[in-house]
């Protein structure tokens, strides 16, 4: 059988002194490896969609609904459509990125990513990676349900910001996610619940339905800090150009560049929380060990 | 002569486990070398240290004083490399999402071990069909039985063709010929290239001594012995083991290790005569201070009306040398708790102490436990 035939390097000496090219391209390919689940689970899995679109539309709808009753400008339709579609991104980082690491600890999967010759960044990059596409599915739906619904009309005057600004919000939201999961991985259930409880004044500063600047002050605190905040008022802004969403708050390219650093600081924190946990793990010998 | 370092090379390793009433001292100072190509046994009850050695060999955890070397590379400091050429299956391991084909998780686990994405997919492949599970590959993992699971498991731990494969209780909660299947896959992919170099622990007399041209005995994070099957069993030739067989035995063996120079007396389980046969035989398995004792056994028996049908000097097992040599046996250790830490529960006591070694042990109560949990694990996952 070919299986049994041994290929590549002559020796084990050999065999362990990889290129520095072979090492790259196999956390690269790590990474793809890692998203794949998510994306194929993504298409296998009825139950998430109806959570993911079903939920976020739901809520948005409702608020819309209160909206019209105030008689309030039809951009805040708008706000809340958009909203719920970046809702769908948030949801995802906070209900599955979050735990991830901690449940892949429980079956296994984490001592194995260990024992790979691999970056566990890259791993966790993967995941971020695979999750936000498969989000980007939901919240397109939500948008264009929405939008249509709705009646939802877009007035958008720099194309190229507005992409860049919605990459820049996925990339620091997703960030988070890395630092949250390795945070959970560490401290377990307790970061959990923590995460949960915050989960609704979240949406409340980040102005999940509303232009955060009409919080004044405490509007300022989120979009310097929670990367959703930030992210959705620049969209607003870009996506309804002209309009209140402008009012009180940092302009789009302000907002872009605190997007940047966020990404930047949340990744270097979850490389420095992944890098601490390997060695406690490795110390301690506790967070590869099952049912802990 | 710059000839290949060893495959596992390591020096006084202790490992402490910080722990709530008291430390635990796993590993007590292990002096352990093996040689390239050879397949190496750790056998030992539970709690004996084998997966805290294969975890430090691994690089999954830090020796808390020695110094251990895989080919050569350090485990604390070149643990990459170390990486790039081993591989580690464990038993009852349930990694992987449920969710993917069989297909998609190994080809998933394929790029995390540097392979070449449509060299990853011809590699699984080819190794789903070594393992035999062709007509599952298109299956989720998820709907997979303990034994596909674990032949699944077995493949994704050959997708990066290690020098040095660490099998951590490969067979644990397999049935009869599911374990056997698992044993003959490591055994030819073993023997099919040499140098190939394997680390297998267990709690299972035969399948150490089945598999393994060396084997070391560990109990409560020593060494106690270590050597051919063959050498080790040699050491307690001195003792007087017997094979009875009788046409009945009134109150069992055990009424038997009452009598003066018997150390030890079990049913034996391999009573292949007594199936057969219209009459029910039992057959005993005595160990003896010496042979002179015999004789006043045999005078014992015919008293109490059993007819001796067979008598035969037997060959020592493994499970008698680990008797001998740390004074009590496998099951014994797991009724003084035996402590586990791997969440399997304990495997020993239907392990019975003198049980023939060619009849694998039959499920345990750990086993149905993991069996019961593998659903459970597949969709209690965010992503199944
Ligand atoms: N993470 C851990 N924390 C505390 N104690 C542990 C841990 N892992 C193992 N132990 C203890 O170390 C000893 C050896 O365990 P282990 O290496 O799993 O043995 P084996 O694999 O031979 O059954 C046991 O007493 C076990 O309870
Ligand atoms: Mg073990």
């Amino acid at each position: 059988m070919s299986l049994y035939v041994r290929r590549g390097a002559g020796s084990p000496t050999d065999a362990a002194r990889w290129s520095r090219r072979r090492d790259v391209m196999t956390n690269l390919r790590s990474v793809i490896g890692r998203a794949y689940p998510r994306v194929i689970g993504s298409t296998r899995e009825p139950s998430w969609v109806l959570f993911e679109v079903l939920l976020p539309f739901l809520t948005t709808s409702a608020f819309v609904f209160v909206y019209r009753a105030l008689d309030a400008p039809t951009e805040y339709v708008g706000f809340v459509v958009l909203g719920g579609a970046m809702s769908a991104f948030w949801l995802n980082v906070m209900w599955l990125m979050a735990a991830q690491l901690w449940w892949e600890k429980d079956n296994g999967n984490l001592e194995l990513y260990f024992t790979a010759p691999i970056d566990l960044m890259s791993i966790l990059f993967g995941m971020a990676v695979g999750g936000l596409l498969a989000t980007c599915f939901r919240a397109v739906v939500v948008l264009s349900i929405g939008t249509a619904l709705y009646g939802v009309t877009f007035s958008v005057e720099q194309w190229g910001l507005l992409l860049v600004v919605f990459f820049l919000t996925l990339s620091s939201l997703y960030g988070l996610g890395m630092v949250l999961a390795s945070l959970f991985l560490l401290w377990g259930r307790e970061a959990w619940h923590l995460t949960q409880l915050m989960q609704e004044p979240v949406y409340f500063v980040s102005g999940l339905n509303f232009p955060v600047g009409r919080l004044g002050f405490v509007g300022a605190l989120a979009i310097s800090t929670i990367p959703l905040a930030v992210g959705l008022d620049a969209l607003r802004q870009l996506a309804f150009a002209g309009g209140v969403a402008s009012f009180g708050t940092p302009s789009p390219e302000v907002e872009a560049l605190v997007l940047v650093a966020m990404t930047a600081i949340f990744l270097f924190a979850a490389r420095f929380f992944l890098r601490t946990i390997e060695r406690l793990a490795r110390r301690e010998g506790r967070l590869t060990a099952r049912g802990q | 002569m710059p000839s290949i370092p060893l495959a596992i090379d390591t020096r006084g390793i202790e490992r402490v486990y910080k722990a709530k009433p008291r430390p635990i001292t796993a590993l007590a100072g292990v002096d352990l070398r093996v040689e390239p190509g050879e397949f190496f046994g750790l056998l030992g009850p539970n709690g004996a240290g084998k997966t805290t050695l294969i975890k430090i060999l691994t690089t999954l955890l830090l020796p808390t004083a020695g110094t251990a070397h895989v080919f050569g590379f350090d485990v604390e400091r070149e643990t990459k490399r170390i990486r790039r050429i081993m591989n580690i299956v464990s038993g009852g391991e349930q990694s992987g999402y449920g969710l993917l084909l069989v297909r998609e998780q190994l080809w998933m686990f394929s790029q995390f071990y540097g392979l070449g994405a449509r060299e990853g997919w011809r590699r699984v492949d080819e190794l789903i069909e070594a393992v035999g599970l062709q007509d599952q590959r298109l299956q989720k993992v998820s709907s997979l039985s303990t034994g596909q699971r674990q032949k699944m498991n077995m493949a994704r731990g050959l997708l990066n063709d290690p020098w040095i494969l660490f099998l951590d209780e490969p067979t644990l909660g397999l049935d009869v010929s599911a374990a056997r299947a698992v044993r003959t896959l490591i055994r030819e992919w073993k023997g099919a290239v040499v140098g190939r170099t394997v680390l297998l622990t267990s709690h299972y007399m035969a399948e150490v001594e089945e598999l393994c041209d060396r084997l070391a005995i560990v109990d409560r994070g020593r060494i106690v012995a270590i050597g051919t099957p063959a050498d080790l069993k040699r050491r307690i030739q001195r003792d007087s083991i017997f094979r009875l067989e009788l046409d009945r035995l009134d109150g069992g063996a055990s009424s038997l290790s009452g009598l003066p120079g018997v150390l030890k007396a079990v049913t034996a389980s391999d009573g292949s005569s007594t199936s057969g046969g219209a009459r029910q035989r039992t057959a005993v398995k005595l160990v003896l201070a010496d042979d002179n004792a015999l004789g006043p056994v045999v005078t014992a028996l015919g008293q109490r009306g059993s007819q001796i049908v067979s008598l035969e000097k037997s060959e020592p097992t493994l499970e008698e040398v680990f008797v001998q040599l740390v004074g009590r046996s496998f099951a014994d250790d797991s009724e003084d708790g035996g402590s586990d830490t791997d969440g399997r529960g304990s495997s020993s006591g239907t392990d019975g102490a003198m049980a023939d070694p060619s009849a694998p042990p039959p499920p345990t109560a750990a086993t149905e436990r993991m069996t019961e949990d593998a659903p459970l694990a597949a969709t209690g996952l965010p992503e199944r």
